[in-house]
């Protein structure tokens, strides 16, 4: 790749941030010079995004049917599967899958609630008072 | 040991190498990143389908995190300290001591905790590499080897960055050079540590080295047998990711290795060397390609995957970049 070949595609996904590449400048000589991202990139987030934004919803349905709770919908949010939910809280997979169910939810003591609230970045109330606010 | 001049950000292309690079020339040896990189035998491949993430095997283009660190004291005598806390208040506390006596330390943090990071990168990944400066108004002064300015970060935020859980938990990880010599031979260390890294990339077993990029083709090959589309453009998608998102100078890691053949062509005066260097710099421009490839099949969701041909494109890049690994075998270094 050649300085002047390095994509700069503005892509949405850096925000404003530059990233740093390496490229041959017209000498043959190896540079350090910013991007401001390449569209491939771009693409590939943005379909794992999405994918993450589809459980998401899938599961906020779910949570309004009483099916699931508020934990499985803030864990797809913060872009997690049950395995990494489980180890950031560090708990055993099987844990955060049983807080997913409504009636096991509903028990958690409020030091737990904390502790996924903080985790997910949101006030515990968006945990607990889930079905009004959405 | 200490230098006492103000601490001058750097924009990198790799976290660790870039953190690495900028303490050490903060404390009077000049190495540039590739260099570090290079010597610190950081381009590796390797595919593991043992370990998930998000349901997706780990695939890397560089060593393991910490490695750099680890490899660059024992190939050039430097010495880091290092520290782990198992306490987030003693760790803060150390960490402003430092600050506070003029130490400029290197941190392992998570970037999901990393507020000055865009949200669409904020995953849970434990092992990113920041330097912090100084504290000023309540706030860390941090140089982030990844971002072209220096930024800040409040120290609520970066304890919860450096005491996330799970894989690859930093722990409070912190390090800094302690000894660093002035002169160093990089005559000597230069070959031993492109050795290594020919020796792992040729004869690596099986999910290693260029084997483990023909596992990783086989494997897209054999996506065709999934019914679900969506898997696959995911599978294909998250390969790209860890080629090509932050941190990895594009192409996996390649241009900044062709960098260091460069370099090291310059202080060796070899020329064999220079032509690893452009050959890896092709084998960089077809991992692109691979990428470019993988992109379009993701975008044309409806159309059919060409699934042998993208894997073709990897199967080229392999080939590439074994010239390069055959070529610097026989230079005899």
């Amino acid at each position: 790749m050649k300085v002047n070949e390095i994509p700069q595609d503005n892509i949405r996904t850096l925000g404003s941030l530059k990233k740093a590449v390496y490229a041959l400048d017209e000498n043959g000589q190896y540079q350090r010079a910013p991007t401001t991202g390449w569209e491939v990139e771009e693409i590939v987030l943005l379909d794992a995004l999405a994918d993450y934004d589809r459980k998401a919803e899938e599961a906020r349905q779910k949570v309004l049917d009483r099916q699931s709770s508020p934990i499985a919908y803030f864990m797809y949010m913060r872009r997690m599967d049950t395995v990494t939910l489980a180890q950031a809280m560090g708990l055993f997979r099987w844990q955060v899958k049983r807080h997913m169910k409504p009636h096991i939810f509903r028990k958690l003591d409020a030091a737990r609630l904390q502790q996924y609230a903080d985790l997910f970045r949101i006030p515990v109330e968006a945990l607990t008072r889930f079905e009004e606010e959405n | 040991m200490n230098d006492p001049r103000v601490f001058q950000h750097r924009h990198y292309a790799h976290c660790e190498s870039g953190a690495v690079a900028a303490l050490l020339s903060h404390h009077g040896l000049n190495l540039s990143e590739p260099m570090v990189f290079g010597l610190a035998g950081g381009l590796t491949f390797a595919y593991l389908p043992f370990i998930k993430i998000n349901g997706m095997p780990l695939m890397s283009y560089r060593m393991l995190p910490k490695s750099i660190i680890r490899n660059v004291q024992k190939r050039l005598g430097i010495r880091f300290e290092s520290k782990t806390y198992r306490n987030k208040g003693e760790a803060l506390d150390d960490l402003r001591r430092f600050i506070n006596s003029g130490q400029v330390v290197g941190l392992m943090t998570s970037v999901y905790w990393l507020p000055y990071f865009p949200p669409e990168m904020r995953f849970q990944f434990n092992a990113h590499n920041l330097i912090v400066y100084g504290e000023e108004g309540g706030e860390f002064l941090v140089s982030d080897p990844v971002f072209d300015h220096a930024v800040r970060i409040r120290p609520e935020d970066l304890q919860n960055a450096r005491f996330a859980k799970g894989t690859l938990s930093p722990k409070g990880y912190l390090y800094y050079p302690a000894v660093v010599p002035t002169e160093i031979d990089l005559k000597t260390a230069i070959p031993a540590a492109i050795r290594k890294t020919v020796k792992m990339m040729l004869h690596g077993p099986l999910i290693f080295g260029l084997r483990g990029v023909s596992f990783m083709a086989n494997r897209i090959e054999n996506l065709q047998g999934r019914k679900d589309s969506r898997y696959i453009r995911l599978f294909l998608g998250h390969v790209v990711r860890m080629q090509e998102e932050i941190g990895t100078g594009g192409g996996g890691f390649r241009f900044i290795y062709a960098a260091f053949l460069q370099e090291a062509a310059d202080i060796l005066q070899m020329p064999s060397l220079q032509e690893a260097s452009v050959k890896m710099t092709e084998a960089g421009d077809r991992w692109r390609q691979f990428a470019l490839a993988c992109a379009k099949a993701i975008k044309n969701k409806e159309g059919g995957m060409d699934l042998p041909g993208i894997a073709g494109l990897l199967r080229d890049s392999a080939a590439a970049e074994k010239e390069v690994y055959l070529l610097l075998k026989k230079a005899g270094l």
